[in-house]
């Protein structure tokens, strides 16, 4: 079976929307998930879970948020991290208030409030567009920081100034705090990220995606075939907030048990945003890719000389390892502005071709 | 053609529209009869770009009044129009140039689309019998400006002519009562201008569909229109149909020259 369109015909317009219209793209997809779900758990030790692929998963969550406001809708968001926060806070408030509430519940519950505190802060939206929303956004991102600060209430006023995360059960097993197993938080994160990933694509290829995409490309032309901007505006940071606030609750809830504002800085919010600007702004499969990229290679790169034996200080291993970081960032976007997203897809496009130049 | 039903779809009354110090319409007034063409001509700057931004709420006019069907406004709004059935196409086209083709026009049918949010995150029943029902009726769209072939392709990509063939479709999917075309023809060369003339009188046949229609290609506009309103420096100067405007002293200085 050779990765090609060719011969592939579809008969009606179901198969044709289908989110993989080629059956290798399904086959491919399955094994993925197989082995996400099946192998990995087995396979992998506490550090890999913990340190690797629990933050990957968790940040491609907010990455996918990000991308339906920005990629999608068009608006610049630098207030990521804050709306994570607000995710964070509130799952802490929810469950410490109402123990006995379904810890996905609360999550769902945490993400709610997130997109409220979004919609608010997208109504500056309406009036100012690029470079200055993107401030505006950052005034979100330090008043939400330091109203959890300063307000005792939100963090149950304990000595501290830490958010502990509980131990809470699903199913019988312990899921959050320090006594819940890597492989319990890692399933239940996967869990999460393959369902709101879904989520996202099915929004994003219908009505609504469609709506956010035109206010993105021509917004005088998608008002007189009458979509409302306002509307259709707040409705993507509201979705965009939701995802990252769920993504802020499980970042304390599934990976570091606790966590002070710290936790959510502004470098958080530049983070998530090089993972969607790298992974590719307007793809689902981009905002993974970026995230992957954005905090898998750094492991990767601390592990490169330890594998090949090479022995360096641990000061300047750090610094080449931003060297190198920051280098390929910028190689990466000057091979393709549009992201990884977009190469992927150039190897299919090519792919469907070979062997043959056209 | 449709001189027999003169039932007035739009009426335009008095509407003086001005930014700042420049007067872009003084007093212009105009009915737009069900099913027909009409065409509005004049010099570049006369304010015919303005009277459409008028029609469809972009522009909200001074003074003056807008009836369309049958309900008297002082100004439309975006929204309000495209609900009504007002669609259009623009001068210098305003497709989303990130999306395909396909995707382009399916975004026409967004007011159509009712399904709420939840099912549409599902995908479940109602909102992918929903996306098929429309993906039909876009499909026959398709079929009927002869656009098959570029339905995938990202309209970034396309030749301008396919372009404003793209455009058309958009807004032919919003099933307009009433059609705005700002210069459909402007930049094409005579195949395409034949085409498009082509498809423009078989919406009107075959919808029913009301058009105005800016053009400056004054032997298109004498074919297929049924009637003209001429502008300049935002007045009104004449109306009528082709053969009685070519003929006006006034048109002939303003705009046509003597040929």
């Amino acid at each position: 079976m050779i990765y090609r369109e060719a011969g592939n015909y579809k008969t009606t317009y179901a198969a044709d929307q289908a989110i993989f219209t080629l059956q290798l793209d399904r086959v491919f997809m399955t094994m993925v998930m197989v082995l996400a779900f099946l192998v990995v758990p087995l396979w992998a030790n506490e550090y890999w879970l913990q340190a690797v692929l629990i933050p990957f998963l968790i940040f491609s969550l907010a990455a996918i948020g990000l991308n339906l406001l920005t990629g999608y809708a068009g608006q610049l968001s630098l207030g990521t991290g804050g709306f994570m926060a607000v995710g964070a806070y509130s799952t802490y408030k929810l469950t410490t208030a109402f123990p006995d509430l379904n810890i996905l519940l609360v999550f769902l519950l945490a993400g709610f409030f997130a997109a409220l505190v979004g919609i608010v802060f997208g109504l500056p939206s309406l009036r100012i567009k690029g470079f200055y929303l993107a401030v505006a956004t950052l005034a979100a991102q330090f008043f939400i920081l330091w109203l959890f600060n300063k307000v005792g209430w939100f963090y149950n006023n304990n000595s501290s100034g830490n958010i502990t995360a509980p131990p809470r059960e699903l199913f019988g097993l312990v899921v959050t705090g320090a006594a819940a197993k890597a492989q319990v938080r890692y399933l239940l994160s996967l869990g999460i990220l393959t369902l709101f990933a879904l989520f996202a694509k099915n929004i994003v290829r219908g009505r609504i995606g469609r709506s956010w995409m035109a206010i993105r490309d021509m917004d005088i032309a998608a008002e007189i075939i009458g979509i409302r901007p306002l509307h259709t505006k707040l409705l993507a940071f509201a979705l965009s907030s939701f995802y990252c606030g769920v993504a802020g609750a499980m970042s304390v809830f599934l990976w570091l048990g606790s966590a002070e504002t710290e936790a959510f800085s502004i470098f958080i919010s530049f983070q998530v945003l090089f993972m969607v600007i790298v992974g590719g702004l307007g793809s689902i499969l981009g905002s993974i890719l970026g995230a992957a990229f954005i905090t898998l290679l750094p492991i990767l790169l601390t592990n490169v000389p330890l594998l090949v034996g090479l022995r360096i200080p641990i000061d300047l291993q750090k610094h080449i390892e931003q060297i190198v970081f920051g280098g390929l960032i910028v190689f990466f976007l000057i091979v393709e502005p549009h992201g990884l997203a977009r190469l992927w897809q150039i190897m299919k496009e090519k792919l469907r071709r070979w062997p043959f130049p056209y | 053609m449709s001189a027999a039903s003169p039932e007035k779809l739009l009426q335009v009354d008095n509407v003086s529209l001005s930014f700042g110090g420049v007067q872009a319409l003084s007093e212009v007034s105009f009915d737009v009869h069900r099913h027909e063409i009409l065409a509005i001509i004049g010099p570049n700057g006369a304010g015919k770009s303005s009277m459409l931004n008028v029609i469809n709420g972009f522009y909200h006019p001074q003074r003056g009044s807008i009836t369309y069907k049958g309900q008297t406004r002082k100004a439309m709004r975006p929204h309000l129009a495209a609900r009504q059935g007002i669609a259009r196409t623009f001068q210098n086209i305003a497709l989303f140039k990130g999306m395909t083709a396909l995707d382009n026009i399916m975004t026409g049918r967004n007011l159509k689309m009712k399904v709420g949010f939840l099912l549409q995150a599902l995908h479940l029943g109602p909102a992918r019998r929903e996306e098929i029902e429309h993906r039909l009726h876009v499909e026959r769209l398709i079929d009927f400006l002869e656009i098959e072939a570029i339905r995938k392709t990202p309209v970034g990509r396309l030749p301008y002519g396919m372009q404003k063939r793209v455009e058309l479709c958009r807004a032919l999917a919003m099933e307009p009562d009433l059609l705005l075309l700002d210069e459909p023809m402007a930049g094409m060369n005579v195949e395409e201008k034949e085409d498009m003339c082509r498809f423009i009188l078989d919406v009107n046949d075959e919808f029913g569909t009301t058009i105005i229609l800016i053009e400056h290609d004054m032997g298109v506009v004498m074919d297929i229109s049924n009637r003209v309103v001429v502008l300049d420096y935002g007045c009104k100067i004449a109306e009528g149909t082709p053969d009685e405007v070519r003929a006006n002293k006034q048109v002939i200085d303003a705009y046509l020259g003597v040929g």
